[in-house]
């Protein structure tokens, strides 16, 4: 048995001939806030998908809670307690922003491929996600095509349609990328809220937020990790801000 | 456009009790009211028979109408482009023809009434059998699957001749004297009857399918099947259950085909017929749930209806599928939901208008369309029928340059009438919309 939520055991992932994680191993604590941080390319949205079972891995082992889930469909980790965001949004564009919710709810309350039980009906399932639609703030625009919503309301339907299922472990891909400063403080803060007492691991590219959110940051630079520690830490790393952070800051 | 969209989460508040249920729905009623009573408006009360043609006509409709909707049920719902969907239609009616001739021999006991579940049980069985393969992929794999199935079956019809019956196909006898009512369904009527009943019964089912979790997550996997692997949904289930439902509906349309024709050849199974699933549906509409049941109705009537008048009928129906898809493509229902917020804001009065000055030559360049597709016609089949081309009393000589020129000139001068008047059409349209817009800000 393990006590991590999510280990890593030297992962590596390939396309072709490239390689592009080359032999990561990284624990996650249960209730850890951690950020992957690192430059573009380095490999960061790959090892989420490789965590998600978006990719299956070249070589190594992932371990959710103890349970080894390398190999396994995303549907499969999703409904053992992991579930995760996407860096481009991803959401029922078609649909209404409360259908879009619902369809968050609807596998961990059980419903499954039901074609007997009308949606209008299921009271407890409704109630749910009038409930999580104020949690994410959008009861105003609860029936509205989630497609015409802001690109930030967007994000936060996003991470309402993850946190839905009641997932232990949330993996978020650049929650606040492309907002303001202002829609990025909202998120931050969101984020903060429906993620108490879970597991977070975010791949974020904002050193402000990095810095108030998380507990532990992880730098990934072309395929390994050269550091992992308290975000203070990583501020006063010497390699760290050689390879990324003193690029930011000149 | 979406199905989805117009039902919002929960209901809105309604009115409660039989107005209510009246009032939400008002045009499946009428429908319903329209399809018991139109058979008596073609009565002959001098020979007390009912009109052969026309019933015919209406029991083709009907069953289409299921057969429509259940193959939208993959293609607008989930989001399937299946090209073999007649599979389950004719084996459902193969299924139900040895059904009815074995209760015919007595080896066991159905009513006439509950006959066309069998048929829908046969396509379930298959749909359950094919659908394993198929829905195992998605988009274009799923279409050139799909495609496979129905060349496969369609040439097994012609070789396993228990059960097919080779070309000849398997015939069967609707009057096997087991009805619940008494009826013998020897008259066309009764069965019409019949097939209304079932058509009521299927469309409410697959209108009910679409407001549960498994229809909700159709369209899910539809709009975003990576989102829905990510909220714990395997998309390829969700496809593998809605197809297979599909095709118990498909079967039962089927098995309503059995039961007014007594005969099911190849033809039921065979590409065409997938065709005219797909024809129908997108014609209709595939993003309002009842766009298959207009499509279903119009393209019927052009079967049987212009099919009389033309030889080249088929024409006139690719040129409308090829005009709608380019146009129109959600379809006849998807242009009448588009007029949906002038009609409420009470401003559709100003595009009677607008609408008289396409209509105008848009008929004109029609005529003179059909003027030359008939010619093409009569210089060749019709030649070789050896008919004559009559227009009210008038015979037109195809060899002669005369009809050409007339039917060139009104395609001509109607198309750039068109042309013209349709942009000025689009200015007053856009012109409302915004005007509609910004009521709504207001």
């Amino acid at each position: 048995m393990s006590d991590a939520a999510i280990r890593l055991s030297d992962v590596h992932k390939s396309f072709g001939p490239t390689p592009i994680i080359m032999g990561v191993s990284l624990d996650i604590a249960p209730g850890e806030r951690h950020a992957i941080i690192g430059p573009n390319g380095a490999g960061k949205t790959t090892l989420f998908n490789l965590i998600s079972g978006r990719l299956p891995v070249t070589r190594g082992r992932i371990e959710l809670y103890g349970q080894s889930i390398d190999g396994l469909p995303a549907h499969r980790i999703n409904r053992l307690g992991l579930s995760r965001s996407f860096q481009i949004t991803s959401i029922f564009p078609r649909m209404t922003v409360f259908e879009n919710i619902r369809c968050g709810l609807l596998w961990s309350m059980g419903y499954r491929y039901a074609f007997w039980r009308l949606l209008g009906r299921e009271r407890r399932l409704n109630d749910a996600a009038e409930r999580l639609l104020a949690d994410v703030n959008l009861e105003s625009r609860r029936n509205l095509p989630a497609g015409l919503l802001s690109y930030a309301e967007q994000r936060a339907l996003e991470i309402g349609i993850t946190i839905a299922g009641g997932a232990r472990t949330i993996l978020l891909d650049e929650p606040t990328a492309g907002m303001s400063r202002s829609e990025a403080n909202h998120a931050v803060a969101l984020i903060r809220r429906v993620t108490e007492g879970k597991t977070l691991v975010m791949v974020e590219h904002d050193m402000s937020v990095v810095f108030d959110l998380a507990d532990v940051v992880t730098v990934l630079v072309y395929g390994r990790i050269i550091a992992s520690g308290p975000p203070a830490a990583i501020r006063a790393n010497r390699a760290v801000r050689d390879a990324y952070l003193g690029a930011v800051a000149s | 456009m979406n199905e989805t969209l117009a039902h919002p989460g929960t209901r809105p508040v309604a009115t409660a009790g039989l107005a209510g249920f009246l009032q939400r729905h008002g045009a499946w009623i009428l429908a319903l009211a329209v399809a018991l009573v139109l058979p008596w408006l073609f009565y002959d009360w001098s020979r007390a028979r009912h009109s052969g043609f026309v019933v015919a006509m209406l029991s083709q409709m009907s069953m289409m109408a299921i057969f429509a909707l259940s193959y939208n049920m993959q293609m607008g719902q989930a989001g399937l482009l299946s090209f073999g969907h007649a599979v389950f239609f004719g084996l459902g009616g193969y299924c139900t023809a040895h059904v009815l001739n074995a209760v015919k021999e007595g080896t066991f006991w159905l009513p006439t009434e509950l006959v066309p579940l069998a048929g829908g049980l046969g396509g379930l069985a298959f749909a359950m059998v094919f659908g394993y393969v198929a829905t195992k992929q998605r988009a274009t794999a799923f279409a050139m699957i799909t495609l496979g199935i129905g060349e496969l079956v369609t040439a097994c019809a012609l070789m396993f001749k228990t059960f097919f019956g080779g070309e000849g196909g398997v015939s069967t006898n609707r009057m096997i004297g087991t009805s619940l009512f008494g009826l013998g369904y020897g008259p066309g009527i009764q069965v019409y009857y019949l097939i209304v009943a079932w058509t009521v019964i299927a469309i409410a089912l697959m209108h009910l399918l679409t407001r549960t979790p498994l229809g909700r997550m159709a369209n899910a996997c539809r709009d975003n099947y990576e989102r829905a692997q990510f909220v714990g949904y395997d998309p390829s289930m969700v496809r593998f259950v809605q197809f297979t439902l599909s095709g118990f509906f498909a079967g039962i349309a089927g098995a309503l085909y059995a039961l007014t024709y007594e005969i099911v050849t190849f033809d039921a199974v065979a590409g065409a017929m997938s065709a005219n699933a797909l024809l129908m549906t997108y014609i209709g509409g595939v993003g309002v749930f009842a766009g298959p049941v207009v499509g279903a109705v119009l393209i019927t009537l052009l079967q049987s209806w212009v099919s009389l008048l033309s030889n080249s009928w088929l024409v006139y129906v690719g040129l409308l599928f090829i005009l709608m898809v380019t146009f129109a493509p959600g379809g006849i229902a998807g242009l009448i939901a588009m007029h949906d917020p002038i009609w409420r804001s009470k401003r559709l009065g100003r595009l009677a208008v607008p609408y008289a000055r396409v209509l105008v030559p848009g008929l004109i360049a029609v005529a003179g369309f059909v003027l030359l597709v008939e010619l093409c016609s009569f210089l060749t089949i019709g030649a070789a029928q050896g008919k004559s081309f009559k227009l009210s009393g008038l015979t037109i000589d195809p060899q002669r340059p005369g009809a050409w020129l007339v039917g060139g000139a009104l395609l001509a001068l109607g198309g750039l009438g068109l042309w013209r008047e349709g942009r000025g059409f689009r200015a007053v349209w856009e012109s409302l919309m915004e005007e509609i817009k910004a009521a709504g800000r207001a």
